[in-house]
């Protein structure tokens, strides 16, 4: 349980960080290493070099703009968490940061780290997909943004070139007035979900849905937008549909017992598909519930 | 061949200088090289928590850093949490006196968990303290006691 030998490099600029990754070969990135560290003991992972963004300046941060929450690929968790920013910007985030490992990960445990890494059923990729993040890339060939609806590749692989790296990530927040939950089933406090769902919604004054997200984290390689359901919720009064004993919403989110799911040791793909169905209406209920209860206050 | 750094960490109030190799976790340069033994090794994947300390104030689990990372920086083990070697810490008192560890092999990064909660928030609920020290496995006590001896030392270091 020892790291493999390696070459270490603790660069202090991206432009550093870019120019080592084009030079070495089988180079690999380490940002909290709260991931990386356990694949390097456990010999899953064998670099040639370390490249460790720990010391790089100017990746730490999270600011407002035009709507948006801008979070820095070294964030750590831990400021996300206690940021009041993030929590009237992104209550989805605050609620699902908190669901992140433990407080010694999320000390150390990056956003641009867990994106990176892109494990199934990772709180912050289904967060991402949920709010159509956008990731800032630079390389060689300079920067790029890249749409999170495409930056899983396959599994546990984002759609970056061996001289990239993940400098920030735009987080597009939704109006005052939005509901959102994050709900997630696992068998252990801080343990990786076997299903995780975020819900947002917006709702008019008669109290109809109007716009609707709804993403599944822990199904497949990567976290599923469930467009059907969210096109379906539009005009729905969820208020209504949990009067009569969920029969509509049951309805609504039964489609989801039909996306493909992963079978592993944690769970069959049917056990994640009934998962769906159930976390999807729960997120549903208490989104809406947000709303409901600020309306009354 | 093994490549090596020099670092210099402050562990415990003390500059530390040592030539390392880079691929030397946290954890076993405290236990190894500056021979703090308290700090313990469970996993080494950042499962269990027995390896946490304080770095530069904040927990953290010393088998998921290498010891070059700690370069500048401050650490706080076990070791150091009473102000001398004959005095116990109040949090280490009450876990005496609750019968808050059998074989204390997770005790140091309990407390090492708990130093920065109690300096967070004196005065945590008993939800608070469970959440607080849910990355930190203990096979003995069953966490009652745990819980108890951190609630114990909550008041006793918010004073009379």
């Amino acid at each position: 349980m020892k790291p493999p030998l390696f070459s270490y490099h603790d660069p202090r600029t991206t432009a550093d960080v870019v120019g080592l990754l084009t030079s070495l070969d089988n180079a690999k990135l380490l940002a909290g290493g709260q991931s990386l560290m356990p694949m390097l003991a456990m010999r899953y992972v064998l670099p040639d070099h370390i490249v460790d963004l720990n010391r790089v300046d100017g990746l730490s941060y999270i600011r407002e703009r035009n709507g948006a929450l801008e979070i820095g690929a070294m964030t750590r968790q831990r400021d996300i968490e206690f940021s009041g920013l993030v929590r009237r910007l992104c209550p989805l985030l605050h609620e699902a940061i908190a669901q992140v490992g433990h407080r010694q990960t999320r000390n150390r445990g990056t956003l641009g780290g867990s994106l990176c890494h892109l494990d199934p059923a990772a709180e912050l990729v289904a967060v991402a997909a949920a709010l159509d993040a956008k990731v800032a890339v630079i390389g060689k060939g300079g920067a790029r943004s890249v749409d999170f609806s495409a930056f899983p590749v396959a599994y546990m692989t984002p759609a970056l070139e061996l001289d990239e790296l993940v400098i920030g990530v735009t987080l597009p927040c939704w109006p005052a007035g939005h509901g959102s939950a994050f709900v997630e089933f696992s068998r252990r406090h801080g343990d990786f979900a076997i299903v995780s769902t975020a819900a947002l919604i917006e709702e008019d004054n008669n109290g109809k849905v109007t716009r609707a997200s709804l993403t599944l984290g822990g199904m497949g390689p990567a976290p599923i937008r469930a467009g059907e359901v969210e096109r379906a919720l539009i005009g729905e009064k969820i208020e209504k549909i949990e009067k009569i004993e969920d029969k509509r919403l049951r309805e609504i989110c039964e489609p989801l017992r039909k996306l493909a799911a992963i079978d592993d040791i944690h769970a069959p793909a049917a056990y994640r598909q009934q998962l769906a169905t159930v976390l999807a209406r729960r997120a549903l209920l208490k989104a809406h519930a947000r709303i409901v209860a600020r309306t009354v206050s | 061949m093994s490549e090596t750094r020099t670092i210099a960490v402050t562990v415990n109030g003390a500059r530390r200088e040592e030539t390392v190799p880079v691929r030397l976790t946290l954890a076993d340069f405290l236990r190894h090289r500056l021979a703090l033994t308290g700090t313990h090794l469970g996993c080494e994947h950042g499962a269990c928590g027995a390896c946490t300390v304080l770095f530069d104030g904040y927990s953290v689990r010393s088998c998921l850093m290498l010891a070059v990372q700690a370069d500048g920086h401050a650490i706080m083990t076990v070791e150091g949490i009473a102000t001398d070697a004959k005095t116990l810490h109040p949090l280490q008192e009450a876990f005496r006196d609750n019968h808050g560890l059998q074989c204390g092999f997770c005790t140091p990064g309990i407390l090492t968990t708990l130093i920065e909660l109690l300096r967070d928030n004196p005065d945590p609920t008993e939800e608070e303290v469970r959440i607080g020290i849910s990355g930190n496995l203990c096979r003995c006590t069953g966490y009652q006691n745990i819980v108890i001896a951190a609630l114990d030392a909550a008041k006793r270091m918010r004073g009379p």
